[in-house]
């Protein structure tokens, strides 16, 4: 019997253990500060919102653990000895492994702006954080003003939270719209729109310059990049995250952005791996990024690392791209490859509801017609089918036809999918596909 | 549970902008208004115009619903609205959730026990509140009213006004707006307006039992009790074919709908008790037991009322059939073989074809449950005794009050604000178990999930007013299966990554397989569980 030692427990090495336990009898130990039970980052919104207690955010309930024999450490990893096979914890002791998995997440950006020290200057990653949040925002009478600098996921859940109380907030965004690098311009200029809807003081091609703190260096006021000031009691940074990876300066493990790993999501080290947000791929597969910090990515590294520390190796080949968000009211799925601008080799359908708040992107290239992506905002789309019509490289032609199938909106909904099929046929003509 | 102390001890219970708006307050005011006028009659102050006070009364109670309502919604955009759920004292168990509830659960009280309290007088005129309702009732059937028709009033109200209230709040959701609109029509046409009207018909040679449509046997567990059999018989044609319909809506109405659309045909776009659960008890859908020791409780407690109402009408109906045969086809004998071949029938057919689907304990359950039917059928019918052990009239009448009463009113709605909007459905009431029954055994309805897509946010558990455990399912990717889904579709609604599916399509794509590896995932995994099992 081996002892697995899995440090973080996020979705990556939650995930992981699950397996491992469903494969083997090994002893598994799993290890994290933040929060004794694994929780879903991904609803940290929801609590501060009063959707749902902190509680809820726990997808398992608390004896699972114990009947499934994963042992719950709470402690901080403050360094790894790679040669002793042993871990040194912040409480003091030490720990031995056989097999380590290093799943650690990652931590929010920090691009040493001045005063971004100060009191009232903070992320969103982390339970702690949300704590700090509460602290620092309870209300509109603590917090008169917020400022959020960065225009991706994190910065627009940001917005919603603070919205919810009635917190006035400014959102300096970087590009020319939001999350302008992903999203193509109708997509960007719909979210941009609907951000305004709800009151939110949505600033483009706006960066912060500095933060200025008052005598209890606490935050006064913002100053943007076109000298604005703007007075806030809040900042919210939420300039992307990188992997948390500190603990290992000096561990031998090599590391770049993240942990660098193989194929098989092994380390440098024999018998320590990487997964997760603060995993970094050697060899990433084509159009697909070193570094993925999203959850299904954990997830099915964690899937995937399960088996291979079971004497399975498998290595880790995830299928094709898919992602979601909502913004506001306004949800997103996105599946293969649509680029914010598009390609030389590809051509795209685009469709718009004449409310102007759902719309349907398909990518094809544009020598042979396969398809290569969909997305659509307001509307929900079926992963399974869209998988498969990827897998199978199906061409344009052929798509469109039964492009109703990838409907997922429940029923009696309006039936997007087919006003756009309609949109979509009559644009093929004029393309002469 | 160890660490449970510190977590709750974390400063993540928030402090939210509860405070209500200007329009808000005039809302409030209003229905208070109304409220007080009901009140005041309550304990018998006498008004002069008593259809001006009582239109007057109903008026204002509604139009502050209403007025509140909208003052909410309207300057929201559309889209999910649990902002503060849980730091509102009324819909987190606080302060006013406890107030709320213990008011709710002594009018329950006073209705089922106490109704002379409220004005009821047997052999004279109304008084009080009863009394204040009285023009409303002979306008309505010619009858001075009863404490169930002031019941019937408010509740039909209730659903009706907080339906509004409902559909304003999910505006972006057809499947919500739709489903509510026909909980509400049933409600004010079948449960209120036609049995009042039906009342009208009756003369001292013709006179129907008061007959709400789509209250289903074992749902209306006295429908087959002797007095409105003989006034069905009594009572000609209709009569019978109202009869005929009791019957075949349970044997072949029910099955067949389930069958195609699942047991939401029923619970959450028809019943009345559902209607209520759906609209003036959608603020408590998050209060619901999630935990596996709850659902544990659901199974055995619902299933057992199910043995309890079908042991009672088969007592009841046994007690006033004759033992003639020649007087009339069904005697008791033939009545009470016919009912053991027909449930161990049953029991066979589920055991054959679907036992694989059963869980350890419903097989126990199952087997236990038949046991003793068809031991105290046997019993009965071998010693030629009193009917089971027990008398049918006490059967009758410890059924009606501990379910009937106490569990379907005073503890099914007087504790929405602190157990969730629908204990009565989840727990008690036995049309759900066997809609249940069917659905989980045969139906097409299935909730499914959209491949790898679930964050494991939790947003769909919260907001199941079932107990059900959503996200479970959801996050590997599992269809939702489960007897007690009422198919409100609000799991659906609320997931922010749009996971969840109601369907009743054909099951081509079912997928309940937890072990398979999830859309997105690599491919290779999947060959490699295959060749492991
Ligand atoms: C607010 C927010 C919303 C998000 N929403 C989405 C979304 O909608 N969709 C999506 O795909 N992704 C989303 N993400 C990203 C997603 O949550 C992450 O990609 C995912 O949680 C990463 O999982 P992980 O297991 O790799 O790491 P983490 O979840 O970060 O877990 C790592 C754990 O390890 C612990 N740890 C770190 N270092 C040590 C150490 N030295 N010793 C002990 N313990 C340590 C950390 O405290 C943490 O508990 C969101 C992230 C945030 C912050
Ligand atoms: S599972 Fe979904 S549809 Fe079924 S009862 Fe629960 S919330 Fe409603
Ligand atoms: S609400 Fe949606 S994303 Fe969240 S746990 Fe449920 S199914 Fe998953």
């Amino acid at each position: 019997m081996k002892h697995i030692v899995i440090i973080g427990n996020g979705i990556a090495g939650i995930t992981a253990a699950r397996h491992i336990r469903k494969r083997s009898d090994n002893r598994i130990s799993v290890i994290s500060s933040e929060n004794k039970y694994f929780f879903s980052r991904t609803a940290l919104m929801y609590v501060y919102m009063g959707h749902m207690k902190f509680e809820h955010t726990q997808p398992y309930e608390n004896n699972f653990w114990e009947s499934n024999r994963i042992e719950l450490v709470e402690d901080h990893v403050n360094s790894v000895t790679p040669s002793e096979n042993k871990l040194v914890l912040r409480k003091g002791k030490s720990l031995d492994y056989d097999v380590l998995i290093i799943a650690t997440g990652s931590k929010p950006n920090r691009f040493g702006w001045p005063g971004q020290n100060l009191k009232g200057v903070q992320g969103l990653y982390s339970k702690q954080d949300l704590e700090l949040l509460e602290k620092n925002a309870p209300n509109a009478k603590v917090c008169k003003h917020a400022v959020i600098t960065g225009g991706g996921l994190i910065g627009i859940e940001l917005a919603e939270m603070l919205h919810s109380r009635k917190i006035p907030v400014t959102f300096l965004v970087r590009e020319s719209g939001f999350w302008r690098n992903v999203l193509p311009k109708p997509e960007s200029e719909m979210i941009n729109r609907h951000i305004r809807k709800h009151g939110i003081d949505l600033r483009l091609n706006t960066e912060l310059s500095s933060i200025t703190g008052d005598e209890n260096s606490c935050v006064a006021s913002v100053i943007t990049n076109h000298e604005e000031r703007i007075p806030c009691d809040l900042v919210g940074l939420t300039a992307g995250v990188s992997p948390s990876i500190e603990f290992l300066k000096d561990s031998g493990i090599e590391t770049n952005k993240g942990i660098l790993v193989d194929s098989h999501l092994r380390t440098t080290i024999e018998n320590i791996f990487a997964i997760g947000d603060c995993a970094e791929l050697r060899e990433p597969l084509p159009h697909r990024k070193a570094v993925e910090a999203v959850w299904y990515a954990g997830r099915m590294m964690g899937e995937t690392v399960a088996c291979t520390v079971c004497d399975q190796p498998v290595a880790y080949r995830p299928g094709h791209w898919f992602n979601s968000a909502k913004f506001f009211d306004i949800e997103y799925q996105t599946y293969g490859k649509i680029h914010a601008e598009k390609t030389a080799q590809e051509e795209q359908l685009y469709w718009e509801s004449e409310d102007g708040n759902k719309c349907i992107r398909i990518a094809f290239e544009k020598e042979t017609g396969v398809f290569i992506g969909m997305h659509a905002l307001g509307v929900r789309l079926s992963h399974m089918t869209i998988d498969r019509w990827l897998t199978e490289k199906l061409m344009i032609n052929d798509l469109l036809p039964q492009l109703e199938k990838a409907a997922f909106d429940p029923e009696l909904f309006d039936k997007s999918l087919k006003k756009a099929k309609a949109h979509f046929q009559q644009k093929m003509i004029k393309l002469q596909f | 549970m160890m660490n449970y102390g510190t977590q709750k001890n974390m400063a993540l219970t928030g402090e939210p902008p509860v405070q209500l708006n200007k329009t808000q307050k005039l809302g409030t005011l209003t229905g208070l208004t109304g409220l007080f006028i009901l009140l005041l009659a309550t304990f018998n102050v006498q008004f002069p115009e008593r259809t001006f006070w009582l239109s007057g009364s109903l008026v204002l109670l509604s139009a502050g619903i209403l007025i509140f309502s909208i003052a909410a919604y309207k300057d929201k955009t559309a889209g999910i609205k649990n902002d503060g759920v849980w730091f509102k004292s009324l819909t987190s168990r606080g302060y006013l959730a406890w107030c709320l509830g213990i008011f709710l659960t002594l009018f329950y009280i006073v209705l089922y026990f106490y109704p002379s309290l409220l004005g009821l007088r047997e052999n004279g005129v109304n008084t009080g509140l009863i009394g204040f309702f009285d023009p409303l009732s002979k306008f309505l059937s010619g009858n001075p009213a009863s404490q169930w028709f002031v019941y019937g009033v408010l509740y039909t109200l209730a659903i009706l006004t907080f339906g509004i209230k409902f559909i304003l709040k999910y505006r972006h959701n057809r499947y919500e707006m739709i489903r509510t609109i026909s909980v509400m029509f049933f409600q004010t046409c079948f449960a209120f307006i036609i049995p009042e009207l039906m009342a009208r018909l009756n003369s001292p040679d013709f006179s129907l039992p008061y007959y709400d449509l789509k209250n289903i046997w074992p749902l209306n567990y006295y429908n087959f009790d002797q007095y409105r059999i003989d006034s069905f018989i009594s009572s000609g044609d209709i009569g019978l074919a109202l009869l005929i319909f009791g019957i075949i809506s349970i044997l072949i109405i029910t099955p067949v709908l389930t069958y195609f659309y699942g047991k939401r045909w029923y619970c959450s776009w028809v019943c009345g008790c559902g209607g209520l659960a759906e609209t003036i008890g959608d603020p408590f859908r998050q209060l619901s037991d999630k935990s596996m020791f709850a659902w544990k409780v659901e199974r055995w407690v619902i299933h057992s009322v199910l043995v309890f109402v079908v042991l009672t009408t088969t007592a009841t109906i046994y007690s006033y059939l004759s033992y003639d045969a020649q007087k009339y086809w069904l005697n008791k004998d033939v009545f009470l073989i016919g009912t053991g071949v027909t449930l161990t029938l049953l029991f066979l057919l589920i055991w054959i074809y679907k036992r694989e689907e059963l869980r350890k304990d419903a097989r126990y359950g199952a087997l236990a449950y038949l046991s003793i039917m068809i031991g105290l059928i046997l019993i009965h019918y071998l010693s030629g005794m009193n009917v089971f052990i027990f008398d049918a009239g006490t059967l009758r009448t410890w059924y009606g009050f501990m379910i009937g009463s106490i569990f379907s009113g005073v503890i099914g709605t007087g504790f929405y604000p602190i157990f969730g909007s629908r204990v009565w459905c989840r727990f008690g009431c036995p049309m759900a178990a066997i809609l249940g029954l069917q659905q989980r055994l045969f139906s097409r309805f299935r909730i499914t999930t959209n491949g790898g897509q679930c964050i494991s946010c939790g947003n769909c558990s919260v907001y199941c007013e079932m107990g059900i455990d959503v996200r479970s399912y959801a996050q590997k990717g599992e269809n939702i299966l489960r007897a007690s889904c009422v198919g409100c579709g609000i799991c659906s609604a609320v997931c922010p990554r749009g996971v969840l599916k109601l369907e009743n399509t054909k099951k081509s794509d079912q997928r309940i397989d937890p072990d398979a590896v999830l859309t997105g995932n690599n491919p290779d995994l999947l060959d490699l569980l295959k060749k492991n099992q």
